[in-house]
This record gives structure tokens, sequence and C-alpha cells, in this order.
């Protein structure tokens, strides 16, 4: 087993690595930027090394300097948590080019992982579902009528220089998509400096639900089941829960498959997420493999009992699996709320600035995980996730009024978060149901809740 | 401050770009003639972007802060004289 972990990372992600190394008897090796200095990271870790300056690339980006460190402190390994080098095979190559491991897949893997076209093609040939649409751009409104026919109608047409919603049109019909293909054109012209159209199959009231795979060096798969991640805003995630109330036994057990199928066409080791997109009628779509532990790792904890960050230690020091798929049991359910420093009443602006005071929600069923305290500084260099409540509860009526309860006791002062604005969700007919996809806080917004 | 002169400022605390992205080209120069239409700088905080361009048709007069300067809200950032 590892003696030293180098934690290549910082924020709530640094101290949950920590955390676990400490219960395992591992040493830790803290990296930090100036703006970090007085973070929770470098004060919980047995050492810490200063890296750079504030901005990322400078520090937290900086792959030299971190591998160099990880050579001087004798590190044996070096977790990447989530975002920064997490995903980059250059500096996965570099470790094990250093004589480190790299806690996470290999350096190939996670470069199949990134090139979402090759990816198509692979899984596409195994059968695996993906979203039905034209391998390469659309040149003309014929041609594009001719890929719907085979697609199946609705379809939508997305600009190829871009996204944002610019150069996107849904068309229904074969004359929809005709006076579509001209005006969806010529925005993506205007927008992007590029006209190119590609069509997709038009996936109605999606869910995005993700499957959470574990796999060790010697072949062995499993899956820990799904992650219900529908609750979106500009494609990221606020809201997380496990198991999602759409998904039954047949459901999961086809997902769960897949999301092995899938992992083991990549060669894929140590833990990792498989994204599907869900259609209405239950017929799924692969999206993407997240090479890395996720932000809504612990909604997953919560219900298996298992320690996902202890798993890819274990996987990467070489151990097989000790669990199989049968031991793999669901407990109740677990819902996460990201809290980030942005005001929901300014369309999610980012809201950085030095905390006044905190107060942390407690009691049964919740776990906080967090960085800030009283007077913390968050700086603009990072991302705005400051904190993440996960609550566990027996079922999803008890999970609702739990958070509701922890959210209340929440408080946050100095700068703003997105605390109120769950208030509001979890508050809501329709979340409060189950009845949600990708669009719901669009359709949220509209009804002016 | 006369009233031809237009202070641009940070609309949220981040770090100041002169160009899009790092080592890119400059957006503006001092002396140059700007309009409406034109990104004369980039704030980036929290790994969101926001270009910052001054309402009125002017001369970038003198910039106050310098590329990747960390600055804070409402901080003025670039003098324009307004035509």
């Amino acid at each position: 087993m590892f003696k030293r972990v180098l934690v290549a990372n910082r924020g709530e992600i640094a101290l949950r690595i920590i955390r676990t190394c400490r219960e395992m008897g591992i040493k830790t090796i803290a990296v930090f930027s100036d703006a970090d200095k007085d973070s929770l990271h470098v004060k919980f870790a047995d050492h810490a090394v200063n890296i750079g300056p504030a901005l990322s690339r400078k520090s937290y980006l900086n792959m030299a300097r971190i591998i160099g460190v990880a050579r001087e402190t004798k590190a044996d390994a070096i977790h990447p948590g989530y975002g920064f080098l997490s995903e980059n095979a250059e500096f996965a190559k570099a470790c094990s080019d250093g004589g480190v491991t790299f806690i996470g897949p290999s350096a190939h893997t996670i470069a199949m992982a990134g090139d979402k076209s090759a990816a198509r093609r692979i899984l596409t040939e195994m059968g695996i579902p993906v979203i039905p649409g034209s391998d390469d751009i659309v040149l003309s409104p014929d041609a594009a009528c001719g890929i719907a026919d085979r697609v199946g109608y609705p379809v939508i047409l997305k600009a190829a220089g871009g996204g944002g919603g610019r150069g996107m049109r849904i068309a229904r019909t074969p004359e929809e998509l005709a006076s579509a293909f001209a005006v969806a054109a010529g925005e993506a012209g205007a927008a992007f400096g590029n006209p190119s159209l590609y069509l997709e199959k038009y996936i109605e009231k999606p869910r995005h639900i993700e499957i959470q795979i574990l796999g060790d060096r010697h072949g062995n798969y499993i899956h820990l089941g799904e992650r219900e991640c529908s609750i979106q805003m500009r494609y990221q995630k606020l809201i997380e829960e496990s198991p999602s109330c759409f998904v039954d036994e047949t459901l999961r057990r086809k997902l769960g498959e897949t999301a092995i199928r899938v992992a083991k066409a990549v060669n894929y080791t140590n833990a990792g997420t498989m994204e599907f997109l869900v259609d209405k009628d239950k017929n799924f779509y692969f999206m993407e493999i997240n090479a890395r532990v996720q932000v809504e790792h612990p909604v997953t904890e919560a219900v298996t009992g298992i320690d996902i960050v202890e798993q890819q230690i274990l996987m990467a020091a070489g151990r097989a699996l000790s669990l199989k798929q049968e031991d793999v049991r669901f407990n109740g359910w677990s819902m996460e709320c990201r809290i980030n420093a942005s005001d929901p009443n300014d369309n999610f602006m980012p809201s950085p600035g030095q905390i006044g005071s905190v107060i942390f929600p407690g009691g049964p069923g919740v776990r906080m995980d967090t960085h800030i305290y009283d007077h913390y500084m968050v700086t603009p260099f990072y991302d705005s996730l400051i904190g993440k409540l996960i609550v566990w509860a027996k079922d999803r009526p008890s999970a609702i009024r739990r958070m509701q309860r922890a959210l209340a006791e929440f408080e946050i002062t100095g700068i703003e978060t997105t605390i109120g604005f769950y208030r509001q969700v979890f508050e809501n007919e329709q979340f409060q149901k189950g009845e949600i996809d990708t669009h719901f806080l669009d359709t949220m917004g509209q009804t002016g809740k | 401050m006369d009233e031809k002169n237009h202070i641009i400022t940070s609309p949220v605390m981040g770090t100041f770009y002169r160009s899009s992205a790092p080592g890119g080209a400059v957006l503006v120069e001092e002396g140059q003639t700007i309009t409406p239409a034109d990104i004369v700088c980039v704030i980036e905080s929290m790994k969101i972007f926001t270009e910052l361009r001054c309402e009125h048709p002017g001369i970038v007069r003198r910039f106050l802060v310098e590329n990747e300067d960390p600055v804070m809200k409402n901080q003025a950032l670039i003098e324009i004289e307004i035509h």
C-alpha cells in the first residue's frame, strides 16, 4: 500500500481525499497556490507545499512542478481529484514516467474517453446506443431530411462551431427541417463564423442519468447503481440523487451492464462514471465517460456504504476488488445540493468575497463536505463550488424533508450563495413528485417560482 | 474627471485580461478608437469570462490596471475619452 499520497487539488475534494487517506493510515501531501495558503487542505494534510501563484495554470495545472513536489516528498501516488489535471492524459503519463502512481485510469484510457467522436465510433460498432444522428456535418436541407428520415423526428440541428443555443433549431417535420436549416446555418455563421451544422435525434424531456463503475487491474468490474443528475443550469449539475425514481430494476440492470461494457471497451481501470441520456420512454443513449471521481460521488457512497475514494486508492495500488456485483446493496435515498458562491438573483453570476460567518447544518443523516469557515476568503480564481450538502434518509420523501430541514439550518453571510434557491426547488411540487428532466430549472424559472 | 471621460469598471471581483486568451493579442491599445461593438477587456471570475465593452464610441486613454492583475468589484479598469 502507498505510504504517502500527494493530493493535486484544492477545496472540498482535497479534504475529502485527505480524510480517507488518514483513515487508511496513509500520509498526505497537499499542494497549494498563494491564494490558498489559509485553506483547510493545507492545514489537514501531513505536509503542504506551495506550488505557485493563484492563477491555476501557474499552480494547480503546473504538471512539472506537481510531479517535482511528489518526487521531492517521496510520494508514491498522486490523487488528482476532479477538474484541474484529473482528465489530462499527458499528466497521467508524466506521473508514471516519473515513477509516481496516478490514482485514476491509464493515460491511454483517458485519451480515448476524451476523444468523443472516436468513442462514439467504437461504441456504435459494439451496438451500444448513442444519440442517433449525422456522423459528420450536414451539407444541405435535402441531406438533413435524409438523415432525419433514418433517425426519426423530432430532430435538432446544432452548430458545429459552438454551443449555447445559437444555431440550434428543433424540427418535427421535413417542412420544418427545410426552413430551420437555413435559419440555423445563418445564425451559426453569424455567431461562430462557421455555418456548419450537425443533426441529431432530439430527445424529448431527457433525464441525465449516470452509472458509477469500479474496475480493477485484474479485469473485475462492478457498478454502484445510478445517480439522477437532471437538475442542471447551463449544463452544470446543481442537485443530484441516488437512486433515481425513474429507474426501475430492469433499467438499472441494463444501464449497469451497458456501463460495464463501455468500461471494458476502453480498458477502464479505477473509478469512473458513464453518463447517459434517458428519454421519457426509458430508451437510453450513452453520452460520455467521466474518467475521474465526480463531485456527486457522495450520494452513491451514502446508499451503498462504499467509500469510493478508498476503492480508488486500493485499485491504484493494484488490489483486486473485494466486492462482487451481488455484494453491492442499495439502502435508502441520498440527495446532494451543490453550494455555489453565485447569485441566483443575478443570473447565477459569480459571487466571490469574504465570508462573514457560517452555520452548518447537522444532525442525523446530514453530511457536509466543504472547505469554508468563518471569515474564509472565497477567491475568484477557482470554480464557485464552496461546499456540498448531502443527506441520507430511508426513502425519497424523507430525504426531501431532511434536505429542507438542513437547508433551513444552513446560513452563510457575506457572499451570495445558492442555498436560498435550493429551498425554493425543494418546495416545488413537480420536483417533489420526481417529475424532472434536464430542462426543469428553465421551466421553473418561466413559471416565476 | 470631466464629462468627456468615461471609466470602465469591473462588474465582479476577478482577474483582468487584456486579451481573449492567455498569451493572445491584446484586444485594444491605448490611443485606439473604439465603438460599442468592441470588446475592450475580459474579466475572469470563478472560471466565468465576462467581456466588457464601452457603451459609447471613444478613444482608449489609459489602462489603470495591468494584464492579469486581480481586480475588485467596481474597480476602475480603463479610462475612455468619449467622442
